[in-house]
């Protein structure tokens, strides 16, 4: 959450120097050289003398400073390192010898973060007055807090006073003086905070024999803060809740749609169905390993090579796995268990063998890491938000291959009936094959999801088998809408009873649901209507 | 009564049964070194839960992919007893469990009541399985819940009651389970003729559970049990009450897997949620694939084929054990349906299975 906050404000600070256009010209730069001795206390007296100067670089120097990205050569001239790895001298000259980056020891630290909190509150930008107000507000010190104070009658920004009229709030709420603790009350109230509920609890509860907020009126201001701000809370959580549960949801879908197919058309259920979330992930590593072995550009786009590998892969081992085995079960659904389970085993020991049996950790990209920041305190992964994208896309791709194509009307025909399909000269088994590899290969696209989620271990498909059977179940066999719904349905309800009664017991919790569910709709939720009900 | 008895087994059968439980239950304990009694009372109550589950699924055509549970409950009521025998003599020197001390626990949980009682612990051990498998059964097949949906419902069930008992609040020692027991009935469990007792015991059970079984598949009740399995809406047609006669196996195939687990316990000394894992039920079920579902002598002969086998694996090559489980699955599934057992009994009869 800092860092993300932390990420924003030097964001902002580039997008402000963009907006300046003035990028490190000449004529107004203040004197950095001091930046450049090997002695701290210099170094320090540089900073002070930097957040003096009147200079609009000033913030931009220090904070890349606070980054890391000041270093100085054996002359101890002194560059900054631009993201890009580039060197932009800042006293003049090229480097002499190999740079070091300028480290700061506590004192140094601690100066540098004040000089830059003075200056960035008190910059031109509202951008960046905002960003460094909130950046301050997430834990203030008193020192800066009695310079916020000086600042915020001035200030303009509603914003920035808001996350000005918070830090001062955090300091005073202990004060001395009524009428600033009243203030810090309703400072609160008016924020969007929600990290003061221990600190609120305490000061409307009781001390050891009388109550820690002595004055009444101010007491009943802290506990409608209190309030306030557990409100917040429950809100701030319900909708995490729910994104968290889309996403999961999504996760789901994507294990639960090929056995869906597979299910629908063939009565059987492959226990190694979570196996190929496992091959597709492991593929997804496979993948990236090779690129980052060509080059770093390459390795940012290799989710696009990872898709289709990863298809192809689960695609082909559900053609074997058809050919060579299910097949020769026809019509004994409860053998094809046992033999796709044995499949299954087999496959999570070759994966063992081949690649270790740690865990493995596929890095996402850099364009999917980071987050979105949807409310304070509420900061959305990117890599979710693609997942969920990516399964809308996958859900969309099997729709259109189910309803749109020919294969798909033949896949739908023998599904509805067997027999009379084959008898109006449909390849039953060549479809069986076809959509056998399909589903396979869907679950590898869920391994590829999968792999941005979370780490990559050879039980990846275990874990995931029996709530993808829960989908499939809960939406109906063969019944792509029914389970789209029963996912999000099952992911939203997994998020929303976890923080109630604990991950376990939610997930007991929906099992027992489940099984009194069957009880009731042994269909599914959106039962089969005509001859293929009959059949099931 | 007579002839009832020989209708289960013929005058050489009661001979050999007579013969192989005084073998093994008497000499064999005398003359093999202790480990090995240990390792074969173990498969004893593996053969039991074998037997257990070839009573519903080569005689009823229901597949269970979550009779580990009954056997783990069953376990789990004897740890509960052998726990409280510990008294005060654990790591603590409380009253309580060790691990309720661990946990902070001042007083014992309402459920642990009674358990400091051998019988009541003995009759828990095969009425709690029984139980939970009634109550499931009746909602399962009352619903008319078949085939692969009936698996994974089990397969959920058991995965459901793994995750409770790991939870340290459930009240069973979460991760770690029941262990460090000391003594049973006032014997210690190091002595070496406790252990030769219990293997003994386990051999006298698992001959008398195949009795029972035997006497169940050779009454008509097991006529009707095979109709079920071979064709459900004609038998139901024909005025039975398939739901009653499912519901009977399934209750006293999971009491069964109570009074294995039971006997496993005090011999391996420990007992944790992971014997609840999805993937040992599994295994149960191709123990019966391996010796022949159906026949009741072949999957006793597969617990101890199939087991042995994991035992010499596990230990000589561990890598390939996981690959020889999974090729014995594809390999009995596709070559013999019928499993050992099938075999012996020559070429296959036309049959409808698996439904």
């Amino acid at each position: 959450m800092k860092l993300v906050t932390f990420r924003l404000f030097l964001l902002l600070l580039i997008a402000a120097s963009a907006l300046t256009g003035s990028a490190f010209a000449d004529e107004a730069r203040p004197d950095v050289s001091g930046l450049g001795s090997e002695d701290l206390a210099e170094v320090t007296r540089a900073i002070v003398s930097i957040g003096k100067s009147s200079s609009p670089e000033a913030i931009e120097i220090l904070s890349a400073l606070e980054a890391g990205q000041i270093e100085r050569d054996s002359a101890r001239r002194v560059f900054l390192r631009k993201e890009s790895g580039e060197l932009v001298p800042l006293t003049g000259g090229s480097p002499e010898g190999t740079t070091k980056k300028v480290t700061l020891n506590n004192v140094a630290r601690r100066t540098l973060g004040e000089t830059l909190a003075r200056l960035s509150l008190t910059a031109s930008d509202v951008n960046v007055r905002r960003a460094a107000a909130e950046r301050l507000a997430d834990q203030p010190d008193p020192e800066t807090v009695e310079f916020i104070r000086s600042l915020v009658e001035a200030e303009k920004d509603a914003k920035t006073k808001g996350f000005m009229d918070l830090a001062i709030a955090k300091v005073d709420l202990r004060s001395p003086d009524r009428a600033r603790r009243l203030a810090a009350a309703k400072a609160i109230i008016a924020s969007e905070d929600i990290s003061l509920v221990a600190e609120l609890k305490a000061i409307v509860g009781k001390g050891p024999n009388s109550y820690i907020e002595p004055d009444p009126e101010v007491r009943r201001e802290f506990s409608r803060a209190l309030s306030t701000v557990e409100r917040r809370i429950v809100k701030i959580n319900a909708i995490s809740n729910t994104i968290y549960g889309l996403s999961l949801g999504s996760v789901l879908l994507l294990a639960a749609l090929g056995l869906a197919i597979t299910f629908g058309l063939m009565r059987v259920i492959n226990m190694a169905h979570g196996e190929m979330l496992m091959l597709g992930a492991y593929a997804t590593f496979f993948v990236r390993e090779r690129l980052v072995a060509i080059g770093p550009e390459i390795t940012e786009w290799y989710l696009l090579f990872a898709i289709p590998f990863a298809f192809a892969v689960t695609f082909g081992a559900g053609v074997l796995l058809e050919r060579l085995v299910i097949r020769h079960l026809y019509g004994r659904p409860l053998e094809t268990l046992l033999a796709t389970w044995g499949l299954s085993l087999i496959l999570i020991q070759a994966v063992r063998l081949v690649f270790g049996a740690q865990n493995v950790a596929v890095a996402n990209p850099e364009w999917l890491s980071g987050g979105f920041e949807l409310m304070p305190a509420l900061v959305v992964p990117y890599s979710r938000i693609a997942v969920l994208l990516f399964t809308a896309i996958v859900v969309l791709f099997v729709a259109y291959i189910l309803r749109g194509t020919s294969i798909g009307l033949r896949v739908r025909s023998v599904t509805q009936n067997r027999e009379t399909a084959a008898a109006l000269g449909i390849p039953t088994r060549r479809v069986d094959t076809l959509t056998f590899g399909l589903g396979s290969g869907l679950a590898g696209l869920g391994g590829v999801a999968l792999s941005q989620l979370g780490n990559v271990g050879p039980e990846l498909g275990q874990q995931h088998i029996i709530d993808s059977f829960v989908v499939v179940v809960l939406g109906g066999v063969g019944n792509i809408l029914g389970t789209v719904i029963a996912g999000f349905g099952l992911g939203i309800a997994n998020k929303l009873l976890e923080p109630s009664v604990g991950a376990v017991l939610g997930k007991i919790f929906l099992l027992v649901i489940l099984i009194l569910f069957i009880q009731i709709r042994p269909q599914g939720l959106f039962a089969q209507k005509g001859r293929a009900a009959e059949s099931a | 009564m007579k002839s009832r008895l020989l209708e289960i087994h013929g005058p050489r059968g009661w001979a050999i049964w007579g013969a192989l439980m005084i073998i093994f239950a008497f000499i064999v304990p005398s003359l093999v070194p202790e480990q090995y009694a240990l390792i074969l009372g173990k498969y004893c109550c593996f053969a039991m839960v074998a037997l257990a589950v070839d009573l519903v699924w080569g005689f009823a055509g229901i597949l269970s992919l979550g009779h580990c549970l009954f056997f783990a409950l069953g376990g789990y009521a004897m740890g509960m007893y052998l726990l409280r025998s510990v008294g005060t003599s654990g790591v603590y020197r409380s009253e309580l469990p060790d691990f309720m001390v661990f946990l902070d626990w001042k007083e014992l949980p309402w459920f642990w009541r009674g358990f400091d009682n051998f019988w009541f612990a003995l009759s828990m051990a095969v009425l709690v399985p029984g139980f939970v498998g009634f109550v499931f059964g009746y909602f399962a097949f009352r619903s008319r819940i078949k085939g692969v949906y009936f698996s994974i419902i089990t397969q959920a069930l058991t995965y459901a009651a793994m995750l409770l008992f790991f939870r340290n609040e459930t009240g069973f020692g979460g991760n770690n389970g029941l262990t460090d027991f000391k003594t049973m009935y006032g014997y210690s469990l190091r002595d070496p003729s406790t252990k030769a007792f219990l293997f003994s015991l386990s051999v006298i059970a698992l001959g008398l559970a195949y009795l029972s079984c035997r006497f169940l598949v050779t009454s008509k009740y097991g006529a009707v049990l095979r109709a079920v399995r071979d064709d459900e809406p004609k038998t139901r047609f024909t005025g039975y009450n398939t739901l009653n006669y499912k519901w009977f196996a399934w209750t006293f195939s999971t009491m069964l897997c109570g009074i294995a687990g039971a006997l496993y316990v005090p011999q391996v000394g420990i007992i944790n949620p992971s014997e609840m894992q999805p993937s040992n039920s599994i295994e149960a079920v191709i123990w019966v694939a391996t010796g022949g579902r159906g026949t009741l002598l072949g999957p006793i002969l597969g617990a101890f084929l199939v087991s042995g086998s994991k035992s010499v694996l596990t230990a000589a090559v561990p890598d390939l054990w996981l690959f020889f489980l999974g090729a014995l699955f594809v390999v009995v599934t596709l070559l013999l349906p019928r499993g050992i057992a099938g075999l012996a009994q020559g070429p296959l009869r036309k049959k409808a299975h698996g439904h």
